[in-house]
Order: C-alpha cells, then sequence, then structure tokens
C-alpha cells in the first residue's frame, strides 16, 4: 500500500510541476499576482511530493520489501543498513528519482531564498526549473518505475553490486547531483532572463551563488568518485578518462568559467551574453551526462539501439532543453544590451581568457567522449579513446591557464598593467623555481617535466597568496595593521586565493604521482620480503574471514623501515554470495601525504600469490586540492554581498512594468 | 588602442588558440586512438607493428598458463581466429576462461604474440564487453548466457 502512495506521490509531482511550469509564466504575463506568488508554493509542494516519493522507496529498501522489482533487483537481506539505504541510488530507477530529487530540492531552494528577487524573474525561473522537472518525472513514470510490483513476491533479493558497496559510493552519486543538477538553476535563470529580455548585472549577483553551491559540490562528488575508484577498485589509478567520468568534469569546466565569467557580469556588466551562453552549455552538459550514463549508449550504440526506450526519451529531452534553449538565445541575445568595453591586458580579459582556455578544454573532452560513438554509428569502426589522447589535447591546452592564474587577480579591471604584476609575482615564479631545483637535487636528477610541474604548482600557490597578501599590505604596513587588513578583506577575496592554492595543491599531487610512482608486480611466497618507497613489505601469509554477505581471503603485510616495524597492511579478495562476484580490497596505508597500496592477484600453486605493490608519492595532494578548492567555493558563499544581493527597486513597479511589456 | 583594435587583438588571440585546439585535436585522434578489433578481423587488417589495439573476445578455456608469477600468456578467441596474448601484471577479478575479455596493447614485429599492457573484464560476471558480443554476433557466434545491459 504505501509503495503505491509512493508512485501516487510521484504522479501528483508531475501534477504539480505542470502547474508550476504554467501558471506562473501567465501570471507574469498578465499581471496575475496570485498566479506569480503560485510558483513558490508550488515549488515547495513538488519538493514535498518526491521527497515523500524518494521516502518510500528508501522505506522499502530499508525493510527489504522484495516485492518491489527495484528492491528485489538490488539489495539483501543481509546488506548491511546503510548499504540497504545507499542501494536506493546504486541503480537505474533509484538513481533517477534522487536526481529528480535534488532538482526539485533546488527549486524549493530558489522559491525559500530568492527573497531578494523581483517576483516575475523568480516567477520565470521557477516555471524554467518545473519544465525540466516535468520532463523527469514523466521519464521516471514512463520508463523507469521504481515502484513496479513482483508477484508473487521472491524471498531474497539479488543483492547490489559488490563494488557499490561502499561508503565512497554510498555518498559519491548525491554529491555529484548536488553538482551538476545544481546548474539547473543557473540554466533556469538564463532562460529566465531571456524570456524577460532584460539582463544586467544584479542578474549575475543573483546567479552566482547558485554556480558556486553546484560547483562546489560538484568538485566534493568528482573528487569523492575519483577517490572511490583507486581505492575500490584495486587498479590504483584515480582518474580514467572514463566517458562516464567526462560525463561529470565537463559540466565541472563549464561550471568554472561560468563562475569567473559572471564575475565580469556583475562587476563590469561585460560578457553578458557569454555569461547567459555559458550557463546553458553548462546545464546542457550535465543533461548530456545524464543520457550519457543512463542511455547505455556507452557500452554500445547497438545496446542502445535494441533498448531504446530510456535512451530515446532522454535524447528527446536533451534535444528539446539544449536546442530550445539555444534558439531562445540566438533569437533573444541580439537584443540584450552588451556591456562595457576592456582593453585585453586587464582583469576581464585574464578572465576572457580563463573561459577562453576552460571552454576549448571542455570541448575537447566533449569531442574525445562523443567522437567513438559517433564514429562506430557512422562506420562501424569501434575505438577507444583513452589517456594518451586527453593528456595530449586537454594536458596541453590547460597550460597556459595555470601560468595564467595568478596573473588574474593582480591586474586591475579595465586596464592592466602586465609589467606590474609580473614584478609581483617574482616572489612566485622563484619560489617555484627554487621548490623545482630542491626536487631535482633530491631526487638526484628525474624527468625534467615532472620538476618544472611541481614547480608549477608551487609557483600557483604562492602566487594565489601574493594577491591576498598584497592587498593586506604584507611587508609594507606594520604587522598589526597588516592583519587587521587582512581579516577586512572580502570574503570572495580569500575563495579565490584558496580555490587556486588548491588547484596548485592538486597539480602537484597528479604530477608527482604520475611521475614518481613506483609500481611492483610480483609472486610473494609467506616471508618474502619487497621494498617500495623506502619501506620494507614483508608479506606473513593469508587468512580466510566472512562478513555479513561476503567471504574473504586477507592477505598480511608487515612494514617495516631500517628493519624498525612500522605497520601492518591487510589486503584482501572478496567473493559475495549472492552474485558470486569477487571484488579486490586493496590495501592503503597512509604515510603523510603519501601511500602504500597493496592488492593481490590470483593465487599460484605452491602457497605463493601474486601481489601489485604502489608507492604512490603525494597522491593525497590531489583530492586534498580539491578540499581546498571547495573550501574556497565555501568561503566566497559566505561572502557578504551574495547574501546581501543587488539593491532593486519596489517589487510591484517591476510586476507592473512586466505585465506592460 | 582604439575600440577596434581592442576587439580585434581578443577575436585574433581567440580564433588562434581555437585553431590551435583543432589541429592539436586532430593530431592526437591520428595519433593516440586505439581501434578495436577481434581475433578474425586481423588476417584482413593491415597493421603495422607497434600500433596500439585493443583486442576483444573469448579467452579461450584451457589456454591460461602463468610464467614465472606475474606474467600470464592466454589466447584470445572469436572461434575464427585465436591469438596468443602475454601480460605481466594482475588480471582483473572477473578474468576466466571461457568468459569475454579486452586487452589493450599492441602486436611486437612478427606479430604472432600480442603483448598486452591493460587488461579488462568489467565489474559484472554477467559482462560480456559489448563490443566483443557485437562483433562475435557479426561472426554468427552465438552466445551462452544471458546478457547484462548496464
Amino acid at each position: 500500500m504505501i509503495i503505491e502512495l509512493g508512485h501516487y506521490a510521484l504522479v501528483l509531482a508531475l501534477a504539480t510541476a505542470l502547474i508550476q511550469s504554467v501558471l506562473p509564466l501567465l501570471g507574469v504575463r498578465r499581471g496575475d499576482r496570485a498566479l506569480v506568488e503560485l510558483a513558490g508554493s508550488a515549488a515547495i509542494v513538488s519538493f514535498l511530493l518526491v521527497a515523500f516519493s524518494f521516502a518510500v522507496l528508501t522505506f522499502a529498501y530499508v525493510t527489504s520489501d522484495f516485492s518491489v522489482r527495484n528492491v528485489w533487483e538490488n539489495s539483501h537481506s543481509l546488506k548491511p543498513l546503510v548499504y540497504k539505504i545507499s542501494g536506493v541510488w546504486g541503480n537505474h530507477e533509484g538513481s533517477m528519482l534522487l536526481w529528480l530529487l535534488i532538482l526539485v530540492f533546488f527549486s524549493a531552494l530558489v522559491a525559500g531564498f530568492g527573497r531578494n528577487l523581483p517576483e516575475t524573474l523568480k516567477a520565470n525561473v521557477l516555471a524554467v526549473q518545473a519544465w525540466i522537472a516535468a520532463a523527469f518525472t514523466l521519464f521516471i513514470l514512463l520508463t523507469s518505475n521504481p515502484f513496479a510490483r513482483l508477484v508473487p513476491a521472491p524471498g531474497e533479493g539479488r543483492d547490489l553490486n559488490p563494488v557499490l558497496q561502499d561508503i565512497g559510493l554510498a555518498i559519491h552519486p548525491p554529491l555529484l547531483y548536488l553538482g551538476y543538477v545544481g546548474f539547473s538553476v543557473c540554466f533556469s535563470f538564463a532562460i529566465a532572463a531571456l524570456i524577460e529580455g532584460r539582463i544586467d548585472a544584479a542578474w549575475a549577483r543573483w546567479v552566482r551563488p547558485w554556480a558556486l553551491t553546484a560547483w562546489t559540490f560538484l568538485t566534493a562528488g568528482i573528487a569523492m568518485g575519483s577517490y572511490w575508484a583507486y581505492y575500490e577498485l584495486g587498479w590504483g589509478g584515480w582518474w580514467f578518462w572514463d566517458p562516464v567520468e567526462n560525463a561529470s568534469f565537463m559540466p565541472w569546466l563549464a561550471g568554472t568559467a561560468l563562475l569567473h565569467s559572471a564575475l565580469v557580469m556583475e562587476k563590469r556588466e561585460a560578457l553578458k551574453i557569454w555569461t547567459v551562453l555559458l550557463a546553458i552549455l553548462t546545464f546542457s552538459l550535465s543533461l548530456l551526462g545524464t543520457f550519457l550514463v543512463r542511455s547505455g549508449v556507452l557500452t554500445s550504440v547497438h545496446a542502445f539501439a535494441t533498448d531504446p526506450t530510456r535512451g530515446v526519451f532522454i535524447l528527446v529531452i536533451l534535444i528539446v532543453f539544449i536546442g530550445g534553449a539555444l534558439s531562445l538565445f540566438a533569437f533573444r541575445a541580439s537584443h540584450l544590451k552588451s556591456g562595457g568595453l576592456f582593453a585585453p591586458i586587464s582583469r576581464e580579459g585574464a578572465l576572457v581568457l580563463n573561459n577562453l582556455i576552460l571552454t576549448t578544454a571542455t570541448a575537447t573532452v566533449l569531442t574525445g567522449t562523443l567522437y567513438p560513438l559517433v564514429l562506430e554509428a557512422l562506420t562501424g569502426d569501434k575505438i577507444s579513446v583513452g589517456a594518451p589522447f586527453f593528456n595530449m589535447t586537454f594536458g596541453l591546452l590547460m597550460l597556459p591557464l595555470l601560468f595564467a592564474v595568478p596573473f588574474g587577480p593582480l591586474l586591475a579591471w579595465k586596464r592592466g598593467d602586465l609589467l606590474a604584476a609580473a614584478q609581483r609575482l617574482f616572489a612566485a615564479v622563484g619560489a617555484g623555481l627554487l621548490f623545482a631545483a630542491a626536487v631535482y637535487y633530491a631526487r638526484n636528477g628525474g624527468p625534467v617535466l615532472a620538476v618544472l610541474g611541481i614547480g608549477l604548482g608551487v609557483y600557483l600557490i604562492v602566487g594565489s597568496i601574493t594577491d591576498v597578501a598584497l592587498r593586506s599590505g604584507l611587508g609594507k604596513a606594520a604587522g598589526r595593521v597588516a592583519l587587521r587588513r587582512f581579516l577586512g578583506l572580502p570574503r570572495s577575496a580569500y575563495g579565490t586565493a584558496l580555490a587556486h592554492i588548491g588547484l596548485g595543491v592538486t597539480l602537484i599531487g597528479i604530477v608527482a604521482v604520475t611521475a614518481y610512482e613506483t609500481e611492483t608486480v610480483l609472486e610473494m611466497k609467506p616471508g618474502m620480503l619487497v621494498d617500495a618507497g623506502g619501506y620494507s613489505i614483508r608479506f606473513d601469509g593469508m587468512r580466510q574471514g566472512r562478513g555479513p554477505n561476503y567471504t574473504e581471503d586477507t592477505g598480511h603485510f608487515t612494514v617495516s623501515r631500517g628493519g624498525v616495524k612500522v605497520t601492518e597492511i591487510w589486503s584482501s579478495k572478496r567473493l559475495y554470495s549472492a552474485r558470486r562476484m569477487p571484488t579486490t580490497e586493496a590495501g592503503i596505508r597512509t604515510f603523510g601525504l603519501s601511500q602504500l597500496y597493496v592488492s593481490l592477484g590470483d593465487e599460484i600453486t605452491g602457497g605463493g600469490i601474486v601481489v601489485r605493490i604502489w608507492w604512490k608519492p603525494l597522491i593525497l595532494c590531489i583530492w586534498g586540492g580539491a578540499l581546498v578548492m571547495m573550501a574556497g567555493g565555501i568561503v566566497s558563499l559566505s561572502d557578504r554581498r551574495l547574501r546581501v544581493g543587488a539593491p532593486s527597486r519596489a517589487r510591484t513597479a517591476r510586476l507592473a512594468a512586466g505585465a506592460a511589456e | 588602442m582604439t575600440r577596434k583594435q581592442k576587439r580585434l587583438a581578443i577575436i585574433g588571440g581567440g580564433v588562434g588558440f581555437l585553431t590551435a585546439a583543432v589541429l592539436l585535436v586532430m593530431f592526437a585522434f591520428s595519433q593516440a586512438v586505439a581501434y578495436f578489433y577481434v581475433p578474425g578481423d586481423l588476417a584482413k587488417a593491415d597493421l603495422a607493428p607497434g600500433t596500439r589495439i585493443r583486442l576483444g573476445g573469448l579467452v579461450e578455456a584451457g589456454s591460461v598458463k602463468r610464467g614465472d608469477g606475474k606474467t600470464v600468456t592466454f589466447s584470445v578467441t572469436d572461434t575464427l581466429a585465436t591469438v596468443p596474448v602475454t601480460y605481466s601484471g594482475i588480471l582483473p577479478d572477473l578474468f576466466r576462461e571461457g568468459q569475454g575479455v579486452v586487452a589493450e596493447g599492441s602486436f611486437a614485429a612478427g606479430r604472432s604474440v600480442f603483448v598486452a599492457d591493460t587488461v579488462l573484464a568489467k565489474h559484472d560476471e554477467t559482462y560480456m564487453p559489448k563490443d566483443v558480443a557485437d562483433r562475435l554476433k557479426a561472426q554468427g557466434v552465438t552466445l551462452g548466457g544471458k546478457e547484462n545491459i548496464q
């Protein structure tokens, strides 16, 4: 019964979304206040309905109600509670419901927090959000109903795919969705602005917090996913340029560009049309990602063609929304007044360079992701585009941006002085070169590119600090004055510095791991020793164990340095009983920012086992940098300017003006 | 600078960068992608030694042999032709005889043994890499067991 209520709530949510998608627009046209205000309440009701529906599905999972097909396919009564809950979004239907939940959650946030928005704009934004919500609710109800029943109900479920039974994957999808569905708000703001045909600096100020929120979550989601892949798959890699990863990385790149261009628009009223276009493109890439991941088109164009309902449905959503939005843009953009001019060497110029590079890099990732699909559909040739392609294109294109990042904040708006900025960066360049030399010396040479890469990371970090230091007058003013000035800086200045520092930290991690990691694959018998990263690792033997829904063989290793025992590592292979599926649980030990990573292979007759041991120097910098970037996002989000909002004329006056148009 | 010059500088820089990006992408496509083959296709394909490809098919039953611990040899077959493969490293959890596999690597000069540096067998036990399934079907090999789309 409760299951049917959940299903019914979803149907009601569709009805609410349809109302929300039409009536507020009508209200704005006719100047009908009641209809305009309807948008907010409809958004909140919609959220409550979807939340109820989601809660019902969660309840079915927690109580192991195998009469629900979705629960039967993806759960097991012996599974730990946390994985019963995460199982809700560990499958297609449930994850689409989560997608929808987060979409309506953001609509409700706009309804709740958007008090300082002009009512017409808010109504239009919520209406656009409702279009998206209606489309995806319809998709779930027609093609991916998570509430379908099974008669008779089976006694036991088929269990969740074991690699998904992990805490990292329990929280990865919600974070990721909060990120890329969050960009829907920016999209809706862009469409609303195009519908109204008016756009100004205040618009950018309203959009920026949403873009920042989404960007911060997306950063967290991507970093989490990368770390999950690293420790759970047992391959020791942290990024595979897999299309599924690219699907979340492209909105991140475009979203990063959006954050920067919205800044120009807010401060200088320039780049308006471009910012609107970016807002549309960013969410379009989110939709494209959803299509790639959810339609099955990635495993094969053929798989997609043989079971096309879902894929075609999302494809239609994709075409309608992206096509519609871009047509509206083409039609309306010329009506938008473009803003102030600026010299190529200026803060604006630097941000344009940022946007140029980021969008080009996004385009190369997009090309690399879609090209195999297009080629297979057209010619039948199958190719794999992997790391070599992306390193060659994306990596090279991003390089100039990394050099340019510290310059941006040091250039003045309108007309900047490149030479002065360069002089201020002497310290950063010096620190970078010094550090590179130190690394070169410490490693007795080594690849020059890697050394320079690490130097570049240090330059990024010091260069980002330079801006904050100069602005607080460090070294010139007295210590106390400098401190007071430092504390008085707007939070967005810290945010910028932190985000850029994070980039440098991540870069150092990537370069260090790529250049200096060591990998040893060998057959080990109990008592054997092997060296990695200056540690000596002894294999002590295998031991059998059992968990709630699996059995495991665990290898025991003792790590010592200079003859003194430092720590122990357990690395295991598990066999999950319900699916008879083996997984590798790598043994990982952290030393400072570096890690030892031990994963087991096959046992060999005679008591030996194949063991793969990696030394991953500074690998934690990769995700640590992402954490610093997130901190930057959060600090920037707490800036007073974004909370207060731009001054606006009386709302009623706007409403009347909107109706008169 | 005049208005016009400013605009020109920005547009010129942008176009220049984009052109460089396009050239780079085209170059990378010609260099850094791996084509997919099943053993039966190899006779027709004219591969230069050292060309990176992905070789897909089934692991031939009884063909898996371990050398000195970490080196493994096995044969990939599509029932029309069979290619011997050597690989140094740990095979994925789901690597089994009679199951689907994709090996990435190249033929050394002389072209008899495929040297793989990556071996993939995906997360699901019923998973047959779709590339393999498609090609095998196209060559008339019927596959037992259910297929899993995810």
